[in-house]
């Protein structure tokens, strides 16, 4: 499967890991990973959106990914200072979990 | 400050009593294979000889083997174990660094005496050295018995409510060492760690002087905002900001947030402090962290979280 949004699975990865999206978020593959403060990303490339209402398209994850409170006010998901290639890799990432 | 590859390592010590710890290890593991690998062998060849009809005479095997051997190599090694125990250091308090450590369930209180005269500098789950020096620990627990162990640095110590052990540890090269409860202790035994940071002289002397100040006021707005939430949400039922004007007096059930900013992990060890983890950390440790003394904060909305996680932050 190609790298949706152009990014780096890989790199992908370690920025989930780096910017610690596991103290909210399940996400296979990344270390202690397993809060249930927010939703699972486990099967995030099946969902029909992102945060309940967004449509799942990899320009709307990366967006969403720099800045959720812009998007959705009042969001728990706080703007972590992601960049957009790290929201791409990041989304990248999230988009080849099967 | 560059992480080593090996954090939290016995087999790479970074202080002198670990060095000697780690000689001693070394020692029994090479002797003991080298034992067992010469049994072996002797068992193969008294097989072999025994095929061939060969007698063998077992008096002599048990005194040689059975009583002097023995005799012999444990008299050595316990001359050789003194010797080097002997080298470890003893806990002293005669240091210009003392440090107290306090074991709770499941996270460690830290204080320094502020060398300015002023009170004690409480921290929390992270210890400062400055390289080449000994410090003195004094460790004790309020709650359950624990033991405090950074294994690159020294042995276990174990943490007993109501007494107080002493451990004197010196870290030769600047560097993160980290360390963990090594008693069953609960729930959360596991993720109980705390770290180790030793830097230059220089260095540590700059951050105690920093430690020692009252905490940051806010300089942007969404961390004034913070600011009062944090209040306005009695946090400091349990935590201490110093400086901080609150109705009510702070309290210590929790760490200390002073500077909870400056620190490397959040949870004693359990997540790398960035916004995004204190964030989810506060509105759900328990998602991180299960049976964690802290409650979760269901009422609190996505800004005001925002505006808390930058406020904790800022906290440097």
């Amino acid at each position: 499967m190609p790298a949706a949004g152009g990014g780096n699975p890989q790199q992908g990865l370690r920025l989930l890991a780096q910017f610690q999206c596991g103290a909210c978020h399940q996400i296979p593959g990344v270390p202690a990973a397993r809060s249930l403060v927010g939703p699972s990303l486990a099967h995030l490339a099946q969902q029909s959106y992102i945060a309940g209402q967004f449509p799942n398209q990899p320009e709307v994850l990366v967006r969403w990914i720099v800045d959720p409170p812009a998007m959705q006010p009042g969001t728990l998901m706080p703007a972590m200072g992601v960049s957009e290639q790290q929201a791409r890799a990041m989304a990248a990432y999230l988009y080849s979990l099967p | 400050m560059s992480m080593p590859a090996f954090m939290q390592s016995a087999l790479h010590p970074a202080g002198a009593d670990a060095a000697v710890i780690h000689s001693l290890t070394w020692l029994l593991i090479i002797g003991a294979t080298v034992i067992l690998a010469g049994m072996m062998l002797l068992l193969a060849l008294a097989m072999r000889q025994r095929s061939q009809g060969n007698p063998i005479r077992p008096l002599r095997w048990l005194i040689g083997g059975g009583v002097l051997l023995p005799l012999v190599v444990l008299s050595a090694l316990l001359a050789w174990s003194t010797l080097q125990s002997a080298w470890l250091t003893r806990p002293s308090s005669q240091h210009a660094l003392k440090i107290a450590v306090t074991a709770k369930m499941w996270w460690w209180e830290v204080r320094y005496t502020d060398p300015a005269g002023g009170p004690d500098i409480v921290l929390a789950n992270e210890i400062r050295l400055p390289a080449g020096q000994s410090a003195y620990l004094g460790l004790s627990s309020t709650d359950v018995i624990h033991s405090f162990w950074v294994p690159a640095l020294a042995g276990k110590v174990d943490m007993l409510p109501g007494r107080l052990h002493g451990l004197t540890v010196r870290a030769d090269n600047p560097g993160i060492y980290r360390g963990q409860c090594a008693e069953y202790c609960g729930q959360q035994h596991a993720r109980m760690a705390l770290h180790v940071v030793v830097q230059t002289p220089d260095e540590f002397k700059a951050w105690l002087a920093r430690q020692a100040q009252a905490g940051a006021m806010p300089a942007s707005s969404q961390a004034l905002r913070g600011r009062d939430a944090f209040v306005a949400h009695r946090c400091t039922a349990c935590h201490t900001v110093r400086g901080l004007a609150t109705p009510a007096p702070q309290e210590t059930l929790g760490p200390d947030l002073t500077h909870i900013g400056s620190r490397l992990y959040l949870g004693a060890g359990t997540l790398r402090n960035t916004r995004g983890a204190l964030a989810g950390w506060i509105a759900d440790p328990h998602a991180s962290k299960p049976g964690v003394r802290m409650p979760a904060a269901g009422d609190i909305d996505g800004p005001t979280l925002a505006d808390i996680a930058a406020y904790l932050e800022q906290l440097q």
